[in-house]
């Protein structure tokens, strides 16, 4: 074993391999850090929900912690007013754009959105800004999984496992607000390739990507 | 790697003399250059050279006929240079030139000996007859660095960019250790041209101390920036220069491979610097032991397929490994992990073309131009309302206030000056109070605009500051790769709220929304697109919030300019009963006229195409555009 790092988060002195990032450093001493794409596996994080920022002591700003390597003696703040702010607005973006229906949602209590929501007192529905609504139909065609693009914050958990884990089916289409996860030519998932493994539905944070339930 | 001095520079001194050979003889005859890059023959320069072609036969007049590359004059277009070396006159540029034009040229000047000085330009040397480019204001102020040859050699011969010095940089590079080389290129303090300005020798001396068996140069070419195109026109030019500076950078970071990723929508481009490559490796300046240095180094051409982030570095590589365009994480920067994961050095056209030039003639020769935090000469892409448009080589330092008066010749039309945008989508848009500022990195920086790869686009009266900042935002909101939140849904929070204000759906509070995101998704984006993203908007209410507060507070476009805030209207005193030009015009039968036969504009029907206000002719200038719309409704009352 290579030498351990001591570092502090929230003045709380923890220790942590080397290249470790300071998000699964954090996560495993029972910090929690808001976090929707990353996946510790995956040593070139996405960093793209760009919801976990924290303060880095000797840093001009708040950085992501997915991002950012262990390093001895490093001083980590999860919160600060600048920190809560970033956080603030980008979850009141993705809640935007994610259709709201908690009750009614497979992933009910299980949901990282909800989980965000409770741990930094933040609203579901947004209150600043209106919502982006998608009305994408919903993909139901395949026997075990149901796809709601509607309800996508596209973290890109599922394109990553679906490539390293399942049929490699899956794939991110189109650019800037019509960004999606798809698959080829958009075809439904019973028409691909899919091989119906359900990794993609154990990745998925939000309840876009479920299990359909025997009813 | 060993290099044997003498090897080195005896194999460029035979290619020299072999260059110059083959230009010799071209100065013995009558020498017709046609500006033929994109903006020569969209202006129709290849029927000009078409219509030369078949005067010179027809007169049985023997001449040689160039196609060169574009000198940056790009409002006189097509261009075409004569040079009778049996007369008296000197090297004489004409502009604006047509096929009839081109003809007497040929009948005249090369048949009969009159040089038609009604039709010149310039003269391209100093001489008693006709003033030179730089007795213009544009000259005074201008200084070609890296297009001096631009629009004066044939691009696609090598020989001719061989004959004026090329690759002499190289041949010396040659016979230095790579470390010099950094130093030198650090001592310069060049800073890359591609927006961002970072120190080019650091980045160098950071892949140059990168260990790793494989490195790679990256040329960044894939310029997209609406209103830009100082890339384009350089490698259509004189792409040879900026292969030099690639050889060059891969020489002193240790790289054997290099890409160019050029934009597939510069199909010339893409062309000359095919050829330009083909030709360097026929005359073993490209390939295995480059004039035998035991310095092997190859480029291949990569074609982008048109996205915008792809000028990202990050998706830049992404692109060419075959993957998505789309940014990562930084760090670990390019320089460390780049292409395949290795250090990889990516330069815009620009950058590069500097190279050849500070190591030929030194750090100390290039720091004497501009200032002393931006050394060197910056490139404009002169467009929107100036009278003349084109590109344009300045010193670091020159003010906006020259650049828009004496090199673009002030506002076209007789129209007053508004906003300046520099920067692209990045960038802002700058008023007439902070026209005095020195052109470079960071007092650029200060005002709120940003140096970018050198897009100016000027705007005058009749443009809504809204508008610019509601179409730059929906250009990055379009080219966003919508990987990261904040640039995804962000941006398009901010894009609605500025299309209601345009449509005059804005309510109070909208702007410090607009303010409130913008600082967010600056802090929060993942690349430097979403970073900059908001620019335009912080800009343009930053100067011009006047408008914002028209537009929203009384659904007022001051321009005249957004569609549902404006009514067509003809006014009853100007319109001429005689006259009906534009009840013809309006293509939805909207106007009709009155007992008095005073035309009036049905407001049910009108689509505000603008066809009425073009046709009413000059003599009457009857028809206006009224803003709030319901004005229109008010003067109708008040004539009654």
């Amino acid at each position: 074993m290579s030498q351990q790092i001591t570092l502090t988060i929230d003045g709380q002195e923890i220790t942590a391999q080397p290249g470790d990032k300071v998000l699964w450093a954090a996560l495993a001493n029972k910090i929690y850090i808001p976090h929707l794409c990353a996946i510790e596996e995956n040593h070139t994080p996405f960093a793209s929900c760009r919801l976990c920022f924290v303060e880095i002591k000797g840093y001009p700003s708040p950085v992501t912690a997915c991002t950012e390597t262990v390093q001895p003696g490093m001083a980590v703040t999860t919160r600060s007013p600048r920190v809560d702010r970033l956080v603030r607005t980008g979850f009141e973006m993705l809640m935007t754009n994610h259709r709201l229906e908690c009750n009614i949602c497979p992933a009910n209590h299980s949901c990282a959105l909800q989980r965000i929501a409770r741990e930094r007192g933040l609203s579901l529905k947004p209150k600043e800004l209106p919502l982006l609504e998608r009305n994408l139909p919903v993909d139901d065609s395949a026997p075990g999984i149901i796809y709601d693009p509607n309800k996508c914050v596209l973290c890109g958990r599922c394109v990553w496992v679906c490539k390293t884990r399942g049929a490699g089916i899956l794939g991110f289409a189109r650019r800037g607000f019509d960004r999606m996860v798809t698959t080829f030519r958009d075809a439904p998932l019973a028409e691909s390739n899919c091989n119906y493994c359900d990794v993609c539905a154990g990745v998925c944070p939000v309840g876009a990507l479920t299990i359909k339930c025997m009813s | 790697m060993k290099n044997d001095n003498h090897d080195v520079s005896s194999a460029l001194e035979k290619i020299k003399i072999c260059a110059s050979a083959s230009w010799q003889p071209l100065l013995e005859k009558p020498l017709i250059m046609v500006g033929a890059a994109t903006c020569g023959r969209a202006a129709g320069a290849l029927e000009v050279k078409r219509t030369i072609m078949a005067e010179l036969e027809r007169l049985n007049i023997d001449a040689n006929v160039l196609e060169v590359g574009c000198m940056g004059h790009c409002y006189a277009e097509p261009l075409v240079v004569i040079t009778r070396p049996d007369s008296d006159f000197p090297p004489i540029c004409y502009g604006y030139v047509t096929e009839g034009i081109a003809s007497r040229l040929v009948q005249d000047y090369l048949g009969e000996g009159d040089p038609c000085l009604e039709y010149a330009l310039a003269a391209m040397e100093v001489n008693d007859f006709i003033p030179t480019m730089a007795d213009f204001p544009r000259g005074l102020i201008e200084k070609k660095i890296i297009m001096d040859y631009c629009g004066l050699i044939d691009p696609q011969n090598i020989e001719n960019y061989l004959a004026t010095g090329g690759y002499k940089a190289l041949c010396s590079v040659l016979r230095q250790t790579p470390e010099s080389i950094v130093q030198t290129m650090k001592d310069s303090g060049l800073r890359g041209r591609g927006g961002a300005g970072f120190p080019t020798g650091v980045k160098w001396e950071t892949c140059l101390k990168a260990d790793a068996k494989e490195k790679f140069i990256i040329c960044n070419a894939d310029e997209g920036d609406p209103g830009a195109f100082m890339d384009r026109t350089i490698l259509e030019s004189n792409p040879h220069k900026m292969i030099e500076g690639m050889i060059i950078a891969a020489y002193a970071v240790g790289a054997a491979r290099g890409y160019v990723y050029v934009r597939a929508e510069y199909p010339l481009a893409v062309e000359r610097i095919r050829l330009a490559v083909k030709q360097v490796r026929e005359y073993y300046l490209l390939g295995k032991s480059i004039l035998d240095s035991g310095f092997d180094f190859d480029i291949e051409i990569f074609q982008g397929s048109g996205a915008f982030v792809c000028g990202e570095e990050t998706a830049l590589i992404a692109s060419i490994e075959g993957e998505p365009g789309i940014p990562h994480h930084r760090p670990p920067f390019p320089a460390i992990a780049g292409l395949w994961g290795k250090p990889t050095i990516i330069d815009n056209v620009k950058t590069l073309c500097y190279v050849p030039h500070i190591i030929s003639r030194g750090a100390d020769w290039f720091k004497s131009t501009g200032t002393p935090e931006s050394p060197g000469t910056a490139i404009f892409a002169l467009a929107g309302k100036v009278v003349n448009t084109g590109l344009a080589e300045v010193p670091m330092g020159t003010t906006l206030n020259q650049m828009i008066y004496d090199v673009g010749s002030g506002i076209a039309g007789g129209k007053t000056f508004k906003a300046v945008q520099i920067g692209g989508p990045s960038g802002g848009c700058l008023p007439e109070s902070v026209l005095e500022t020195p052109i470079d990195f960071d007092s650029l920086k200060q005002v709120g605009a940003i140096m970018g790869s050198g897009g100016m686009v000027v705007l005058d009266q009749d443009d809504c500051m809204v508008e610019i900042a509601r179409y730059f935002l929906d250009f990055t909101q379009k080219e966003s790769c919508g990987k990261c939140t904040f640039c995804r849904l962000g941006t398009k929070h901010m894009l609605n709220i500025l299309e209601n204000i345009t449509k005059g759906k804005g309510a109070p509070g909208d702007i410090e929304k607009l303010l409130t995101l913008a600082e967010d998704i600056k802090a929060g984006s993942l690349c430097n697109l979403g970073k900059t993203a908001p620019n335009p908007v912080l800009s343009t209410i930053k100067y011009f919030r006047d408008e914002y507060d028209a537009h929203i507070n009384e659904k007022r476009c001051p321009s005249l300019m957004c569609k549902d805030l404006i009514a067509y209207y003809i006014l009853p005193e100007k319109c001429e009963r005689s006259c009906d030009a534009c009840v013809g015009s309006c293509p939805v039968e909207a106007i009709f006229s009155n007992e008095d036969r005073i035309k009036v504009i049905n407001q049910e029907k009108c689509v505000k195409c603008d066809s009425c206000l073009l046709a009413c002719p000059p003599q009457y200038r009857a028809v206006v555009k009224l803003s709030p719309p319901e004005e229109v409704a008010a003067r109708e009352k008040g004539k009654k």
